[in-house]
């Protein structure tokens, strides 16, 4: 079955690829959109009734060499059962919305065919993203890792015509590559001191990478430490995090379903998912770790300040998600991954949904995407203002206060994040996270003011134009809904329940608490805080690993109230404060702005990052690159060598000269072929002795 | 069939032989013949030649096909391969008919083209399975004079300057691996390779004009034979021979160049340096190890800026080429099959981007990237082609190209992380040089006037680019296929490597005591 999840896609991608001349274009959409919901039913099934313990699947062997080995293979734990449902749902969701979103696309001439390749491409997609999540060792999961960044480039280069969507392709596929350098030489580092990348065996390994040193470069370092680090680079070029984020923003030149499906709910999660894949090592790197809270910190951070000042929809969006997966982050670098995941699940719908419905409100707008030119769209399309409401109450985490998880599914997953932070001591995340909350609100509410408040400004024609978007597209805005509201609630306690309810939830084990405790849990005296659960499981043998002495679930519980307060008093404020901006008084934000300039245009520019890096990587490279092709291939050694044979060459070029009459061509030919002649004889003379 | 190898080799020169006798020059239909008479030659030898493959037995790490005979002036014809040649010799003969193939279009002398190339398949052949010293140089230089002609007959404007660039370049290294012959023979007094590569040269340290020599004789040697194939390769920095040779060769010449004859520098290393002198290389690894990232980075960036297609991809080639000589001298089991397995694949990728080279040449009659841009409106399954064989020249897991990078990075980090972390960020420099070249050519809107007609890829182009596609697919996901026969072989190699330094490492210590 785990077979038929992972390459019903691939079926699908092939068929609508190369197919749908033969089957027509029409019938190729609707088999791989078909094929994928088979795969998300079926990933249903797994996800309800997998019993927790780990599974191998081998399929075909990979690449052996000496003491490598390495096989196509399928794993099967929560984690990956978590991810199958993720990706599955929203893909096939995707599928069937881009048939109502991809038609009649302006990019496109009459008669030219552009849809199968969409949804070749976006079922590509999905096959890679399956693969880096099933994947058993780490060179599948590098398969999966740069396959899913090929699709992300071919799908933002999809409009091909566009310079801007061209160009913003290749910086996505170069700037992950940046972080692909690091997860390479981690692989490299696990291989030279565990002798394999097989998950089983590194995990096995990772409380001895704890005790070792590893020279590395200019000095040594714990080895533990090292690969955790080096790891993460590649999880912050795939998820975008701050120093390597620059692409995300730039990503959404594509079509809006892409965004929603790659750089929303899957792909720039999968840097998340590595690392609470790599939680057994992860465990055993508290440097690293800290650095991974502090960096997903920031990143919430900055993320949210640049999506205040952002118009175009789509890229608030984008800065949003951005600052969400610095959310968990922060989480899995305080060792909450299964908070962390929490977080990336119902991000996933409600995000998804996000993007879609702005894909919508763009649809009805006639592929306008500024918001400056949007305004009063309540009542032009009803259906997709009610969707971008539920997300937007789901993302800013909307529920009631103390209750833990009676709310839109943000709420949950949200203020566990937070919760966790604070429990683990980190002030500098609990704070950045909470300024970030209100954020997340003032700017998702801005959005939904500027959209579908207020009055139509900008063309008019397109105004009177704008229509609610087909059935195809609003379905999966619906299933999306459902997700956003309930996912958080449905699932709150197998991921931030209580910390056995976890570790079971994970596949692993604890030991039975002492029967005093107990008696105190059912007693309800203050002693029941005490109650902690160890998982006590080995290294890899469940989803995740939980070190005994990481008591972060079980600390989160116990925050003040006044911690727990704090998430839902930043939203309520960021949501007055963008009413009083976009509804009670419109004119402030201009003049802010004015009064402001500097820190405007700071934030209006993205930190000045691109124009940053533009300065020191892009430029120096084609000086350098120009530099060594003139002076270092031309004059220094063509120079010195040429130099040396300066007597030699006017002698053969004036022989060349006559190559050209023949002469020099038939000695040399007669030579050869004298050669050939003669060991041709010798060897058939030979051959007959 | 006891003489399969030289059947294999001589079949085209057999050919060659039979256009130059019997085929008159200068009339359309001849050249035709002429044509179709080379690609029956290779095809035929393509065929023959699987019955090495299939007759091939990995787990044996000894030569098989043995052939032995006395030859002229006392000297000896022998041929063999192993688990490390044989792959190089299917390469050959798998290229040879595309090359044919995708040489349909030549209209000046087509006869003498084809004989070039088919004597040049003769004595790539015999590079890859001479097991005698004199026979091996004989190869090695022969063939240098085809290319010579092919580059400075059917090449470009400047073709004259390339081909003697690209011959002074070549030969000169190899005058002094003819001087390092002749060393070997006088001190082990054979030239049979077989018995060489059993044969412990001298490694004990003296000192020349006042200049130690670590190493000793081993080093010299090494240093000898490494002139060549340092050049062949080629290796930073002498590789400036390759940009100039590629752009003025035509189409087919740069495939073969790049495809088979940059293999003989590495298949050189394997069989030569390694093997016969491994204190020399010991003592001289670390250098070559810094010389490989050095060029994997520094052609990487002079790819970035380049303005011509070929030299683009020349000094990309370079580049992957860095990989190679990367893997065979952190000298483990997953540097050597790492080596291999990136030459094969380099093979059918290079291959092919220059293949793609071709077909816009074809149309346009020019090499500038300028020239370009929008193909993908007109051309979209050469859109197609060109996306998958720059993936792979990326390093795409599951292409081929991957596999080769992988093992070769991650057995240089068990060396020197230095050279793995400099090594490591040509991963980034590819994907930007190559999509960059992409987006420039195939990407954006169609503006250009003269471009406004061009044709998709014919029948004709289209299946000689199938094979390529399959092979770099299906080692991209099965690499077994070349790993499994190089595995014993290269594991054979370290080992005998290994024990080679453990004794020489004994050998000093009893002398110093």
């Amino acid at each position: 079955m785990e077979t038929i999840i992972l390459f019903a896609p691939l079926v699908g991608a092939l068929l609508c690829g190369f197919g749908w001349k033969i089957i027509g274009e029409k019938a190729a959409m609707w088999t791989a959109t078909s094929l994928l919901f088979l795969s998300a039913l079926l990933s249903w099934v797994v996800f309800l009734t997998f019993d927790g313990v780990t599974q191998q699947i081998p399929i075909l062997r990979f690449i052996e060499s000496g003491t490598l080995s390495t096989d196509w293979a399928i794993r099967l734990d929560r984690l990956t059962a978590i991810m199958l449902i993720v990706i599955t749902t929203v893909s096939s969701l995707v599928h069937l919305y881009s048939f109502g979103y991809m038609d009649h696309d302006p990019q496109w001439k009459e008669g030219e065919t552009y849809k199968p390749r969409f949804f070749a491409y976006l079922s590509f997609f999905t096959f890679a993203m399956l693969m880096l999540v099933t994947a058993d060792n780490l060179v599948q999961m590098f398969f999966g890792w740069e396959g899913v960044g090929v699709a992300s480039y071919l799908l933002i280069g999809f409009y091909y015509r566009k310079p801007s969507a061209n160009a913003a392709a290749i910086k996505a596929f170069v700037v992950n590559r940046v972080g692909d350098f690091g997860f390479a030489l981690g692989i490299f580092a696990l291989f030279f001191l565990t002798d394999s990348i097989n998950f089983s065996d590194v995990f096995a390994a990772a409380p001895d990478l704890a005790e070792t040193q590893l020279t590395f470069l200019w000095t040594e370092w714990n080895a533990a430490n090292l690969i955790a680090f080096l790891l993460f680079v590649g999880a912050m070029g795939k998820s975008a995090q701050l120093l390597l984020h620059t692409w995300l923003p730039d990503a959404m030149e594509g079509p809006t379903p892409v965004s929603a499906l790659i750089h929303a709910a899957t792909m720039v999660t999968a840097g998340v998912f590595l690392v609470c894949r790599m939680s057994p090592i992860m465990e055993f790197a508290p440097e690293t770790m800290a650095f991974v809270t502090v960096l997903g910190a920031a990143t919430a951070f900055f993320a949210a300040t640049v999506g205040l000042v952002q118009t175009d929809i789509k890229r608030v969006i984008a800065y949003s998600t951005c600052s969400q997966l610095g959310y968990m982050f922060v989480a899995a670098g305080v060792g909450a991954y299964p908070v962390a995941m929490f977080h990336l699940f119902t991000h996933a719908f409600f995000k998804a949904m996000l993007f879609l419905g702005a894909g919508s409100v763009i649809h009805a707008m006639h592929h306008e995407q500024d918001m400056m030119n949007y305004g009063g769209l309540r009542k032009k399309i009803p259906y997709t203002f009610w969707a971008m409401l539920i997300g937007t109450l789901a993302i800013t985490g909307v529920g009631i206060p103390l209750t833990g998880w009676i709310g839109f599914a943000g709420f949950a997953s949200k203020d566990a994040v937070i919760e966790s932070a604070f429990a683990a001591g980190n002030g500098f995340a609990f704070w950045a996270l909470v300024i970030a909350a209100l954020f997340t609100s003032f700017y998702s509410w801005r959005l939904m003011f500027l959209t579908f408040w207020g009055t139509p400004r900008g063309d008019k024609h397109t105004h009177d134009h704008a229509h609610e978007s087909p059935m195809v597209m609003l379905i999966p805005l619906g299933v999306l809904a459902i997700g956003s509201v309930f996912a958080g609630a449905i699932w709150y306690s197998s991921f931030f329940g209580k910390q056995n309810e976890i570790i079971t939830f994970f596949g692993g084990h604890y030991e039975a608490p002492a029967e005093e405790l107990k008696k105190a849990v059912a007693e309800r005296s203050p002693k029941a805080s005490e109650l902690k659960y160890v998982m006590a499981d080995a290294p890899g043998e469940a989803g995740i690993y939980i070190a005994p002495e990481n008591t972060v679930l079980h600390e989160a519980h116990y925050v003040p109230t006044w911690v727990k307060l704090s998430p839902f008093i930043s939203m309520v404020l960021g949501f007055v404060v963008a009413w009083w901006f976009y509804i009670k008084n419109p004119s402030l934000p201009g003049r802010l702005a004015e009064n402001q300039r500097p820190l405007y245009l700071f934030l209006k520019n993205k930190w000045y990052f691109d124009e940053l890096y533009d300065v020191i990587f892009v430029g120096p490279a084609k000086w350098i690159g120009s530099f060594f092709w003139k002076r270092g291939d031309g004059n220094v050694i063509d120079g010195s060598l040429n130099g040396v044979a300066m007597g030699i060459i006017p002698f053969f070029t004036r022989l060349a000269g006559r190559a050209q009459s023949g002469y020099i061509f038939t000695y040399a030919f007669a030579m050869v072929v004298g050669i050939a002649v003669l060991v041709t004889w010798m060897t058939l003379s030979g051959g007959v002795e | 069939m006891d003489n399969l190898l030289s059947m294999v080799t001589f079949i085209p020169a057999l050919a060659a032989l039979i256009i130059a006798v019997f085929v008159p020059s200068a009339d359309e239909s001849y050249n035709r013949n002429s044509k179709i008479l080379a690609l029956v030659a290779t095809s035929v030898t393509f065929l023959v030649s699987l019955f090495i493959l299939a007759q091939f037995d990995a787990s044996d790490t000894g030569f098989q096909f043995v052939e032995e005979h006395d030859w002229l002036l006392g000297l000896q014809y022998k041929m063999g391969v192993d688990g490390i040649s044989v792959l190089f010799v299917m390469l050959t003969t798998f290229m040879m008919p595309l090359v044919i193939a995708a040489s349909w279009n030549v209209e000046t002398r087509v006869k003498e083209y084809m004989i070039a190339f088919l004597l040049l398949e003769t004595l790539m052949l015999g590079v890859f399975m001479a097991l005698d010293l004199v026979l091996f140089y004989l190869f090695f230089e022969a063939g240098l004079i085809p290319m010579f002609l092919i580059i400075g007959i059917w090449g470009g404007a400047n073709r004259i300057y390339a081909s003697f660039k690209f011959f002074l370049y070549t030969f000169l290294g190899s005058v002094l691996m003819l001087v390092a012959m002749v060393g070997m023979f006088a001190d082990a007094g054979t030239t049979d390779i077989e018995v060489l590569l059993n044969h412990e040269f001298a490694f004990e340290t003296f000192s020349v004009l006042g200049i130690q020599v670590i190493g000793g004789l081993q080093t010299l040697l090494f240093l000898a034979f490494f002139a060549s194939f340092a050049v062949k390769m080629p290796m930073w920095p002498v590789h400036t021979w390759l940009p100039d040779a590629h752009v003025q060769a035509p189409t087919a010449g740069s495939v073969v160049l790049a495809a088979i004859l940059l293999k003989m520098g590495g298949y050189g290393f394997l069989r030569f340096s390694l093997p016969m002198f491994p204190v020399g290389s010991e003592v001289l690894a670390p250098l070559v190890l810094w010389m490989s990232a050095i060029a994997i980075v520094y052609t990487s960036l002079v790819a970035l800026v380049q303005e011509d297609m070929k030299k683009l991809i020349a000094y990309s080639s370079v580049a992957h080429m860095g990989f190679v000589t990367m893997g065979i001298f952190a000298a483990n089991q997953q540097g050597l099959d790492g080596a291999i397995f990136q030459m094969i694949s380099h093979g059918f990728i290079s291959g092919a981007l220059f293949l793609c080279v071709g077909v816009i040449y074809d149309r346009m009659h020019t090499r500038d990237i300028e020239a370009y841009g929008g193909l993908v409106n007109r051309m979209p399954a050469y859109a197609l082609i060109f996306m998958l064989f720059t993936m792979a020249n990326v390093g795409l897991p599951g292409t081929s190209g991957f596999v080769g990078e992988f093992l070769t990075l991650m057995a240089v980090f068990q060396v020197n992380t230095w050279v793995a972390v400099v090594a490591t960020t040509g991963v980034i420099f590819s994907a930007a040089y190559a999509l960059w070249l992409y987006r420039r050519v195939v990407m954006g809107d169609l503006i250009k006037e003269s471009l406004r007609s061009i044709t998709d890829m014919t029948p004709r182009e289209r299946w000689i680019f199938a094979p390529l596609v399959v092979m770099t697919l299906l080692l991209g996901v099965y690499p077994g296929l070349v790993l499994d026969i190089t595995g014993p072989a290269v594991a054979n190699l370290v080992s005998n490597y290994d024990t080679a330094l453990a004794a020489a490492e004994a050998a000093s210590q009893l002398a110093s005591n």
